[in-house]
């Protein structure tokens, strides 16, 4: 008999709404056993491939069932730098669950009985966090206090630096913002990934040697070719993908009608959230629509929620879409949760137009009806837009979350860096070197939005790269 | 980051207009006429942009009147304080050149924005006609300043307290009749900027604002700053902070900059500020 999926404690929904508290506590040392133990241990693992960074899934469950809780740890983090983070933010039912024998053939996300391997993940990572293991260091003569220069610290900078540190390396990190972090400190709410176990993880590699500098801007406070002059024999760049996209509809500069990116910025960099004790404001609506289905769509929705809440505002936000909740590439926890926690979901929407009041502020969008036509180059159906079908809703803040594109700040003033039409850097598959001698690329910048793990694994096959180029000054 | 020098430029019943001059290697080295910085004075502090006004080898200078909470907070550091936060240089430079004939047009704190340009201006052989508005006698700043660098310089007061009683663009008009000029630069509180579009509009004549928007981040990543120019939307912050004036739409740029009010005037409230 197959034993029944180990549930992960979450708080209740009228707690968590009133609040930016985590949500998900996590597995005790009890229930990660009892987890592992549905592994089936197979000879020939699916699920390992399925991980973009390829973490040996069935060797680290393994271990937890030995209780193994510190080998768990280090296989986990012999490919991923970051596990607490990984643990909490990756789509696994896209990947590593997805990919489990457990999930049934055919489906488009993985089924309730796949092993909760992130979860699992997260437990091994926190076991690390709280008992303050640390990755011998790996020194390469070689290449020791050889430095090289990372612009950008989200999730492909601070992986890349990672490695790179472990070899001895001297890292410096060039962030432009006043925090470390990138999309996990601007972008994902600290429900979702608590700051003090970003602020651990950003220590401990600062511990390790990496030197962060804040409030710098290669391309801007510096160029890039500076670096190099400076000494820095190599340049990965982690720019991550920061610039908004917009619908392009009448209205949408009316006031109240925000980006996903300016909305999440305030609140989860800023700390709009705790206003008047920090100074950045953020408006709030009592109709709030949120536009879009991806994970962004999701984590604004459940912001602006809560602010409601804590603002003594009945909730009432809505994900309006243009397809149906089953094309939607948000993770399935962030859509169930939002709908826990009264996110309305109102689907086949495509927004035409907003209008406003006398002061400028947004008060209605009228949209039309979609219906599902056939697929597109993603896989997914396409929504076709009835004529006729116009209808307002009502809305006095609307946040739009449909996608972001390349930061192009630095490869703005460095032509000699190769783009492709969106303003992504074209670097070689393997070795993820820029058009430029020495200047290597990952995460958004390289793949356009894509997950946090996806961004770890192109900045490890950089670093891989990296250390190579390094061996050339040898 | 640290405050070298501290200077109040003037003080009209407690609204203070303050020099700070602050210790930046990096930004000095880089900065050109017409950037500014993003800064935070605290932790919990927003992120507000500032107009570089001056570079010294090692620093460079902010002009700032204490409008909301943060300039007042900002207002409150002393020589020897040092910044939470400070990034740049941001946007884009002012397109220095030989343009013939020009007119800078200057209004309140805005005065200190087209300081640094008439210098450069200046120094490119321009012939500099300068109008600079202010509310009152008291509330001038950099006049001696910019009378060094100009050809020309007229002042108009709201009240009438110091030279001529009227608006900025009086004076432009009036210019803009007699004399043929090759470019306008203005730099100011929206309506007067607004109006300056308005006159220069009628004369077919290049003209330059440089935007107050809000931002947040200030490097093209949130939108907030965002102005529609020539129909299409633009983010202050990386395709300005200059537009052509005509282009500008200005009412919805008024209307955007006024969506914080409210909260704006509880926290100041809060903080003792009125």
């Amino acid at each position: 008999m197959t034993k029944e999926p180990v549930k992960v404690k979450e708080s209740s929904v009228f707690e968590r709404i009133s609040n930016f508290l985590e949500v998900v506590s996590g597995y005790s040392p009890e229930d990660a056993l009892l987890e592992a133990s549905r592994c089936l241990q197979c000879k020939d693992p699916s699920c390992i491939p399925g991980c973009p960074v390829g973490i040996n899934i069935k060797k680290f469950i393994g271990q937890i069932t030995e209780k193994d809780f510190s080998g768990a740890y280090f296989t986990i983090r012999e490919k991923n730098n970051f596990p607490g983070i990984c643990g909490r933010v990756c789509p696994a039912e896209y990947q590593c669950r997805k990919a489990c024998v457990l999930t049934k053939k055919d489906s488009i996300f993985a089924s309730d009985q796949a092993i909760n391997i992130h979860f699992l993940e997260r437990f091994a990572g926190d076991f690390g966090m709280n008992n303050k293991l640390e990755m011998a260091k790996i020194p390469d003569q070689k290449i020791s206090g050889l430095k090289v220069a990372v612009v950008g610290s989200g999730p492909a900078g601070l992986s890349c630096a990672g490695e790179l540190s472990r070899l001895g390396v001297k890292v410096v990190i060039f962030e432009s913002l006043h925090n470390s972090g990138g999309v996990l400190r601007y972008g994902i709410p600290p429900f979702r990934m608590p700051r003090d176990i970003l602020d651990f993880e950003i220590d401990y590699l600062k511990s390790s040697g990496v030197e962060i500098l804040p409030n710098f801007i290669v391309g801007r406070t510096k160029e890039l070719r500076e670096l190099f002059k400076e000494g820095f024999l190599a340049v990965f760049l982690g720019l991550g993908a920061g610039v908004p996209s917009f619908l392009g509809i009448p209205g949408e500069n009316l006031s109240n009608v925000y980006s996903a990116n300016e909305f999440l910025t305030r609140i989860n960099l800023m700390s709009a959230y705790e206003f008047p004790k920090s100074h950045t404001p953020v408006n709030i609506g009592k109709h709030i629509l949120v536009i879009g289905g991806g994970n962004t769509a999701m984590d604004a929705a459940r912001c602006a929620l809560r602010l409601q809440k804590m603002n003594n505002i009945d909730p009432d936000t809505t994900i309006v879409y243009r397809r149906t909740e089953a094309e939607m590439p948000s993770r399935r926890l962030e859509i169930e949760h939002a709908k826990e926690e009264g996110v309305k979901f109102r689907m086949l929407v495509k927004p035409e137009e907003f209008s406003g009041d006398e002061a400028g502020f947004v008060k209605k969008l009228r949209s039309l009806e979609c219906k599902l036509g056939e697929s597109d180059a993603s896989g997914r159906r396409k929504p076709i837009a009835i004529a006729g079908s116009d209808f307002n809703l009502d809305c006095d803040l609307a946040i739009i979350a449909i996608g972001l594109k390349a930061n192009q700040i630095l490869t703005s003033v460095t032509p000699e860096i190769k783009t492709n039409k969106y303003g992504d850097v074209l670097v070689d598959a393997q070795t993820m070197e820029t058009s430029v001698k020495g200047v290597f690329a990952g995460g958004d910048i390289v793949g356009g939005e894509g997950t946090v793990i996806e961004a770890m694994g192109m900045a490890k096959r950089a670093a891989l790269a990296i250390k190579d180029y390094l061996y050339s000054f040898c | 980051m640290k405050i070298l020098e501290k200077q109040i430029l003037s003080d009209l019943q407690g609204i203070r207009v303050i020099s700070l001059k602050v210790l930046a290697l990096q930004i000095a080295l880089k900065a050109k006429p017409g950037q500014f910085i993003a800064l935070m004075v605290s932790k919990e502090g927003e992120r507000i942009p500032l107009t570089i006004v001056e570079k010294d080898k090692d620093s460079i200078t902010l002009i700032f009147q204490e409008a909301g909470l943060t300039t007042k907070l900002l207002g409150k550091l002393e020589v020897g304080d040092s910044l939470f936060a400070l990034v740049g240089p941001l946007g884009h430079a002012t397109e220095i050149k030989l343009y013939g004939r020009v007119v800078l047009v200057g209004g309140g704190v805005g005065i200190a924005e087209i300081y640094p340009v008439a210098r450069a201006l200046k120094e490119a052989g321009n012939y500099l006609v300068t109008i600079l508005g202010s509310r009152t006698k008291d509330s001038l700043i950099l006049e001696q300043e910019l009378r060094s660098v100009s050809n020309e310089l007229y002042i108009v007061t709201d009240d009438g307290s110091y030279q001529r009683r009227g608006f900025t663009t009086d004076i432009l008009k009036e210019l803009l009749e007699k004399d043929r000029y090759d470019l306008v630069y203005s730099v100011g509180p929206i309506p007067m900027m607004k109006k300056v579009a308005e006159v220069t509009k009628d004369f077919n004549v290049k003209t330059i604002v440089s935007l107050n928007a809000l931002m947040v981040d200030a490097t093209g990543m949130c939108g907030c700053c965002r102005v529609t120019v020539g129909g299409k939307t633009k983010f202050s912050c990386i395709d300005g902070p200059e537009f052509e004036a005509q282009a500008v739409d200005w009412d919805e740029l008024t209307k955007r900059n006024r969506a914080y009010q409210d909260k704006e005037k509880h926290i100041c409230n809060l903080n003792k500020f009125s």
